[in-house]
């Protein structure tokens, strides 16, 4: 019956996928997408990657399609949202074919990687954390995780590079509106304060079982997401230092660290037993705190509202 | 006696689903589907957690299955409500 | 029990294709909004059914989607109000267009 059950969620899963390219209409195109991300999440935890389930949750059936539908409603109000002619898909689709090509003769072509055996139960220990997963990110891996977090940071300084001038210095994001009584207004107050508990919750079971910065990170961003939406908090100013050094505060934690091991003779980013456990746990929390503001003021865009001066 | 529970509430919350998703399909227009919608969210979803709820073995497990269940239905009243707000006055789009 | 919470599941994920088949069809937006929605509630039934089926640790997942669940609505209505950051509550005389499918 396991098998029934894993067939039809890869039939619901290439499904929705192939809903997603064919066919006009770019709002049904971004409800399918919204829909893949919900079974894909729902495929990781099949596979046993609870912690990549938490990410998918969160990002492809949350923050995506927010950004989707904004980006869509924006045309509209444009008056470009009409769909593109059909030649302009021909180059998409092209590349689209060929990453897939790609990627099924890399899947062909490579070796199959050996499962983490001997060597990562040796090496657990030692890392400070009893997650292997997020051992490999921020320990046995550090490199390529801070350098996620600075890739992070360089996309919304390239966003902000898009603010007019006239709105610089603004509230990001759209001045929002809602009805103070009403539904959504309620929604904005009750759902955040669960949210900020679910969010920590994540960060801190992270050191031992599925969670993490990056997990605990997006949700939070999810949920400051709502209460802004909802009129519940107003985003702040664009240059409001508190925020920028919460934006810092992930990759700078990561790189003192990094330093520490290096000045106690173990080489840069490569922490040692003694402090790697609280190492870590503040690597976590400072990493948590930027992912949440960094993905929250990625979604919100740039400040829009032409400010008096 | 906790499978039978299991078997015969998890039966039920399927019932609803398949009852859910029978509503939105057929219903002639989008405020009755919308009141299909609502019975899979509530009720289907919560004779499944009431379903599950007997397979725990710890009571953190039955809490965390309540809080989800909590959570469901407090998106299920604010969507329904928004939804069929937004759904007043649009026009039928593609 | 495994076979039994494993045809529930099976059940339900089966189910939602008729879900798809609306965000497909339409016709309106709010119709294929609500298909998602089906399909959310979907997905956390049938994490909480995966969960006794060996990793308890589905029920994190199925919190995180149960917590977000309403994301995309709150996104959709906003996005499809006048100026983008709008409440469709605010509207006191909506224009009431005939309801039909």
């Amino acid at each position: 019956m396991t098998f029934v059950l894993d067939a039809v969620l890869c039939a619901l899963i290439l499904g929705v996928a192939a809903a997603t390219i064919a066919g006009h209409g770019v709002f049904r195109a971004i409800v399918f997408f919204i829909v893949y991300g919900l079974l894909v999440a729902v495929g990781w935890v099949r596979l046993g990657a609870v912690d990549v389930a938490l990410a998918e949750a969160a990002i492809g059936a949350g923050l995506t399609g927010v950004l989707f539908l904004a980006a869509y409603g924006r045309l509209g109000r444009e008056g470009a949202g009409g769909d593109a002619p059909a030649p302009a898909h021909l180059p998409a689709a092209m590349a689209g074919l060929g990453v897939t090509c790609a990627l099924g003769w890399a899947w062909s072509a490579l070796p199959l990687p050996d499962r983490p055996g001997p060597q990562l139960a040796e090496a657990l220990p030692m890392s400070g954390v009893e997650n292997p997963v997020t051992a490999v990110l921020l320990n046995f891996r550090a490199w390529d995780t801070l350098l996620e977090s600075v890739v992070l940071l360089a996309a919304l300084t390239g966003l902000w590079m898009l603010t007019r001038d006239a709105a610089w210095g603004g509230r990001i994001g759209l001045p929002q509106h809602v009805r103070p009584d009403g539904v959504m207004a309620g929604f904005g107050r009750v759902l955040p304060p669960l949210g900020l508990l679910v969010g920590v919750y994540l960060v801190y079971i992270g050191a031992d079982r599925p969670g993490g910065a990056f997990q605990g990170g997006t949700v939070l961003a999810a949920v400051g997401l709502v209460a802004a939406l909802a009129g519940a908090v107003r985003p702040p100013r664009i240059g409001a230092t508190r925020w920028r050094a919460a934006l810092v505060a992930g990759p700078l934690v990561f790189l003192l660290a990094g330093l520490a091991g290096a000045a106690l003779g173990a080489g840069f980013l490569t922490l040692p037993p003694q402090i790697a456990g609280a190492a870590l746990f503040a690597i976590e929390v400072a990493l948590a705190a930027s992912i949440a503001v960094t993905l929250a003021f990625l979604v919100l865009g740039p400040p829009e509202e032409t400010i008096t001066r | 006696m906790a499978d039978v529970a299991t078997v015969v509430l998890t039966g039920i919350g399927l019932f609803f689903f398949l009852a859910g998703t029978a509503g939105l399909m057929r219903f002639p227009d989008t405020f009755s589907r919308l009141h299909a919608l609502t019975k899979a969210d509530n009720l289907g979803l919560g004779f499944i957690a009431l379903g599950v709820a007997f397979q725990a073995a710890t009571w953190r497990e039955v809490a965390l299955l309540a809080l989800i269940w909590a959570l469901a239905l407090l998106a299920a009243g604010t969507v329904s409500q928004l939804v069929a707000r937004a759904a007043l006055g649009e026009e039928e789009t593609r | 029990m495994t076979l039994w919470l494993s045809f529930v599941a099976a059940g339900v994920l089966a189910s939602l294709a008729g879900a798809l088949w609306r965000v497909w069809r339409g016709p309106r937006r709010a119709d294929r909004m609500m298909g998602a929605q089906l399909v959310g509630t979907g997905g956390v039934a049938v994490l909480m059914l995966l969960a006794p089926l060996g990793s308890w640790a589905a029920l994190d997942v199925a919190l995180v989607l149960a917590l977000l669940a309403a994301l995309a609505a709150v996104g959709f209505v906003k996005a499809t109000s006048p100026d983008g950051a709008g409440d469709p509550e605010e509207e006191e005389e909506t224009p009431r267009r005939k309801a039909d499918g």
